[in-house]
């Protein structure tokens, strides 16, 4: 096995056994309450049949061992339990979100990623102009600017003051894709623009750094114009910091979704894990937390196994 | 004092000015909210007249006295969880670096799964096990943000402890406390201070959200993030009043980065 092989597989190896820790502690902490969980559900004026009867259901009544690994067993089988406020299946439940939620997150990405790379290069083609100041501005706002103002302007711009497009993102199954993607703008632009500044930010210093290089004054002594300096010269450098950004981003969007589908109702995971955390429904809530945790680690591995990959001297140092 | 104002770039003297105005709202609340903070005076939804200056909200509480309030709790809380997660990640993250050994392995593992996951998915996941209230969402931020505060201290601390007078006091015998409260801690004060006011707007802006998803600050107390989420019907019908809890935690956020990105520049030695 080569080097580079190892050093995937390493990283790799590394994800998986932070998710088992995670999904441990996860466990443990529902295990740590110092009430008991049956009791607290099913409030005091419950029986002590009914909390007899409940505890059963949960499986309270075995060791926190056994529990847990019949819990991994049913998880690597689709089985993630039934959920404690409606008893449905658990997998039926997050199922059709879970689409919902991959499908804002694409839209958003498919527009922000290509618009965020392009104005980072404008931005390092033009620095230090009025362009790149105010693009400077912008990036600085949209950090401080907490997710649900955003949505909430853009609401009353969009969707009040100039009706354009609907407040409420309401799709099902049946929903026309053309139709879904005009009822989710709103909800997918408020996506793109806490996104975009930071990965424009990026790209923009990684692109100046390169052309600190002496083989871009040399191409410069050359005659070759700007524009080409940049997106021939200094671009394919500057990708290992590019890709390691854009797969942050994407992983800030799936997870970052949950306050976006909050103001819009959404049908996604977010406002499932929202909901069940209040009805402090622990299936739902392992279930989702343990898809957003593993989708997070899966991207941020995939953003360094890309950065490696893209980077001729990282793979021979590998 | 005019020197002062003249060699301060304008950003930084209007974050200065934010941060002040806040302050002085948070501690003088009940001074200066014309009506209670809880206290209903009118019917629900009221618009803006000259007796409630931004109207009421969705139970007929005076607005602009709960914006008053809000700024003691919501940044208050801010502030106290900050701390907290100051005080334990700086004070391990700095032994850490002294011990070295399995202390900081283990500790360093730990902070790795939990930088792992996304900040705002765990503290959901453990507001779900601990139940939602305002000491349980203090503790939950802090404990999330011990992981980020604990690796730069012991990043910087790193540097501190092989230095000679480290050693030295070691040799002469000196306490743990000692160590890390009189010789390393007042040399990595500046890093840990500008860290300081991000983190800060990261706390700040993450019990905003808690609070607005009706997980964090629990009514009836006033806090900005509650107060944009139980008024947001307003805003169909072209009402901006929720958007000024939004807009003061925005106004907030970024005063105290216009500071922290002056103290930086300082403390960075650059010159314009």
């Amino acid at each position: 096995m080569s080097g580079i092989q190892k050093l995937v597989l390493r990283r790799i190896g590394l994800g998986i056994v932070t998710l088992f820790i995670v999904s441990l502690l996860i466990f443990i902490g529902v295990e740590l309450l110092p009430s008991d969980l049956a009791q607290e559900i099913l409030g005091q004026a419950a029986t002590p049949e009914t909390v007899a009867a409940f505890r059963r259901e949960l499986g309270l009544d075995q060791p926190a061992v056994i529990r847990y690994l019949e819990w991994v067993a049913g998880v690597f089988q689709g089985d993630f339990g039934v959920s404690l406020a409606n008893r449905r299946d658990v997998a039926e439940l997050v199922a059709p979100r879970l689409k919902n939620t991959m499908f804002l997150a694409g839209y958003a990405a498919a527009i922000a990623v290509p618009v965020a790379v392009t104005l980072g290069i404008l931005a390092a083609l033009f620095r230090n102009s009025i362009f790149d100041r105010l693009a400077n501005v912008f990036a600085l706002s949209s950090i401080s600017l907490p997710e649900f103002f955003v949505a909430y302007v853009l609401i009353l711009l969009f969707a009040v003051n100039i009706p354009l497009f609907p407040s409420l993102a309401r799709i099902d199954d049946a929903t026309p894709f053309i139709e879904a993607l005009y009822r989710t703008f709103l909800p997918a632009l408020t996506l793109i623009l806490v996104v975009i500044a930071h990965m424009m930010r990026m790209t923009r210093a990684a692109i100046i750094n390169v052309l600190a290089e002496p083989y871009i004054e040399m191409a410069r002594l050359k005659g070759v114009p700007r524009y080409k300096v940049i997106l021939r010269h200094a671009l394919p450098n500057a990708l290992p910091p590019i890709i390691n950004v854009v797969a942050i981003n994407l992983a800030y969007l799936i997870v970052g979704v949950v306050v976006v589908e909050v103001v819009f109702v959404y049908p996604g995971l977010g406002q499932l894990l929202v909901d069940a955390v209040a009805k402090r429904d622990f299936p739902v809530v392992q279930a989702v937390g343990l898809f957003f945790a593993a989708t997070y680690i899966s991207l941020n591995i995939l953003a360094d196994v890309l950065s490696i990959l893209s980077n001729p001297r990282l793979r021979a140092k590998a | 004092m005019l020197r002062f104002f003249k060699t301060t770039p304008p950003t930084a003297l209007l974050g200065l000015f934010i941060i002040l105005s806040v302050a002085i709202m948070g501690v003088f609340a009940p001074f200066l909210a014309p009506y209670g903070e809880t206290e209903v005076v009118g019917a629900a939804y009221m618009p803006w007249d000259s007796v409630h200056l931004l109207g009421t909200d969705n139970l007929g509480r005076d607005m602009l006295s709960r914006v008053i309030y809000g700024a003691r709790n919501t940044v208050g809380l801010a502030l106290l969880t900050t701390a907290i997660a100051f005080t334990v990640g700086a004070t391990l993250g700095i032994y850490a670096a002294l011990k070295g050994g399995w202390v900081d392995q283990v500790v360093s593992r730990a902070v790795d799964v939990l930088m792992a996951v996304p900040p705002l998915i765990l503290a959901l996941m453990l507001l779900a096990i601990v139940g939602p209230s305002i000491p349980n969402m203090v503790l939950v931020i802090a404990v999330i943000y011990v992981a980020p505060v604990f690796r730069l201290a012991r990043a910087s601390s790193m540097n501190i402890v092989v230095l000679d007078f480290v050693q030295a006091a070691r040799l002469r015998g000196e306490g743990n406390l000692w160590l890390i409260s009189r010789e390393i801690l007042p040399n990595i004060t500046s890093t840990l201070v500008a860290e300081f006011g991000l983190r800060f707007c990261f706390v700040f802006l993450f019990i905003a959200a808690l609070s607005f998803l009706g997980l964090g600050i629990q009514p009836p107390t006033a806090d900005w993030g509650s107060m944009v989420k139980e008024n947001a019907t307003l805003i169909t019908f072209g009402d901006i009043t929720p958007l000024i809890p939004a807009a003061a935690i925005a106004v907030l956020t970024i005063g105290i980065n216009f500071v922290v990105d002056w103290m930086l520049h300082k403390a960075s030695g650059l010159k314009d």
